[in-house]
């Protein structure tokens, strides 16, 4: 039977939400991992009952959690991210060099192709690599001592690797993103990177043509079209039909071009989504209306969507890993709110559900499109 | 026996069934020599109570026994008697947080 699974990480658990095809009756499982945060679960595209979670608790560290029957059941696995060598400094929010450390994995990107293989990304910013299931892991350290490590800052939330994406056109092709560093790709399976971070401006950098330094906050690419990429930065929505060599902005008619999230509708690579947030300093939506924007054509034209969200006194927050589609004929996308709210839509937008009201603020949400 | 009391988390984490768990630690014993001991047993534990490369004890957690706070001595100086006897249990605490 086709449908779907929800794969929703909080600040005090994991939830896993499905439904058969109509998507229109949810069931809710969990919490797992209770008390923990869960910065994201996510399914092997290759073995969907795979399943990997990054587990983690200022008091208790990092473990990551594997399930091999879709959720069910879960066992730890190795949970020792050790940096290649000397890790060295980056620089600090006041620009002093500090000493890299490691803090929490923030993102879990299995293969496309082997369910034995996860790429994390962990904060501090690097890059770990998992060949057989999670028993261990080890840095591609290519990324962080590429040349420009010393010069990454961490955002407000920390210095963190959010965001793995694997082209599955140019095997060994992958797109990272890192707060406050910026956009970086690797055409070697991530033995050496370069960052592709040309057209992207920020405020806060006087060098136009600051080589690494942006705030990055999601990346995001349809699988039909891989050399189109789309960017929420922390400023401004943009675009590369380039690899990420260089970027334009496509934030067009937005209220606020600021916010987390990004995506693309599953079957129209044109159709991308986003969630207006009013501004770095005021992490809601703006007029307190909890609007999806959906553009048709690639960006710059959007269109508000409110069918079935709140549209008064709504506070929340969308958090960059917290939104996702499925691959249903009619697309579904999924996002989750810091108020603990999953929403969700099977007909690409035009209409939402709370298919989840009152779990812990989400962190993420990914799908899984079960045959 | 060693008598090893975790927090929830670890309990949950580790499966064990009741508050503490009992190990056989080898004389002289020390907060290393139970912390060992307890990640031999439960390897699951490795890195919730100590940092893996420094091996230095995570900011929140906290070791206690007899109604003393041991979180800043040496991990190789022998804990009290009473622990080393199964007299008294071996706390580890998670440090509390809250208003």
């Amino acid at each position: 039977m086709s449908g779907v699974r929800v794969l929703v990480g909080t600040r005090k658990g994991a939830f896993i939400i499905t439904a058969d095809a109509a998507r229109k009756d949810w069931d809710i499982s969990g919490p797992f991992f209770g008390g923990w945060e869960i910065y994201h679960v996510k399914g092997s595209p290759a073995d969907p009952n795979r399943l990997y979670a990054s587990q983690s608790s200022g008091w208790f560290g990092q473990l990551i959690q594997r399930s091999n029957d879709g959720g069910k059941t879960w066992d730890p696995v190795d949970n020792t991210f050790a940096y290649d060598g000397v890790p060295g400094t980056h620089m600090w929010y006041d620009g002093t060099p500090h000493p890299w450390e490691f803090k929490r994995v923030w993102h879990l990107e299995p293969s496309l192709t082997n369910p034995d293989i996860v790429y994390a990304g962990v904060e501090d910013a690097a890059m770990f690599k998992t060949t057989d299931g999670g028993k261990s892991w080890a840095e591609l350290s290519g990324l962080r001592t590429h040349g420009t490590g010393s010069k990454w800052q961490p955002g407000a939330g920390g210095m963190c690797l959010h965001t793995i994406i694997l082209d599955p056109h140019h095997p060994g092709r992958i797109y990272i993103a890192i707060s406050a560093a910026g956009a970086f790709r690797s055409d070697d399976d991530g033995a050496t990177w370069r960052p592709i971070n040309r057209g992207l401006k920020s405020q806060y950098i006087p060098d136009p043509d600051a080589e690494v330094g942006h705030c990055v906050h999601r990346l995001a690419m349809h699988p039909s079209n891989p050399n189109v990429l789309f960017m929420q930065k922390h400023w401004d929505v943009m675009r590369s039909d380039n690899g990420g060599d260089s970027w334009h902005e496509v934030s067009g008619n937005l209220p606020t071009d600021f916010g987390f999230v990004i995506d693309v509708h599953a079957h129209e690579p044109e159709t991308l989504y986003v969630v207006p947030i009013k501004s770095d300093s005021e992490h809601y939506p703006p007029d307190g209306k909890l609007r999806v924007y959906r553009s048709r054509s690639g960006g710059n034209d959007w269109e508000a969507l409110t069918n079935g969200l709140p549209q008064r006194d709504c506070y929340v927050n969308v958090l960059r890993d917290a939104m996702a589609v499925d691959r249903l004929d009619s697309c579904g996308v999924y996002f989750g709110t810091t108020g603990g709210q999953v929403y969700a839509s099977s007909n690409a937008g035009d209409s939402w559900t709370a298919i989840a009201q009152n779990l812990p603020p989400v962190i993420s949400v990914e799908v899984q499109t079960l045959t | 026996m060693i008598r090893v009391f975790l927090p929830a988390h670890l309990r949950t984490l580790a499966r064990v069934a009741g508050d503490e768990v009992e190990l056989d630690v080898p004389a002289p014993v020390t907060t290393r020599a139970i912390l060992d001991a307890l990640e031999a047993r439960h390897p699951v534990l490795r890195g919730t109570i100590r940092d893996q490369a420094t091996r230095k004890r995570r900011d929140f957690v906290r070791f206690f026994a007899c109604e003393t706070d041991l979180s800043h001595e040496s991990v190789d100086c022998p804990v009290p008697s009473s622990v080393a006897a199964g007299l008294e249990p071996f706390l580890i605490i998670g440090a509390i947080a809250g208003g």
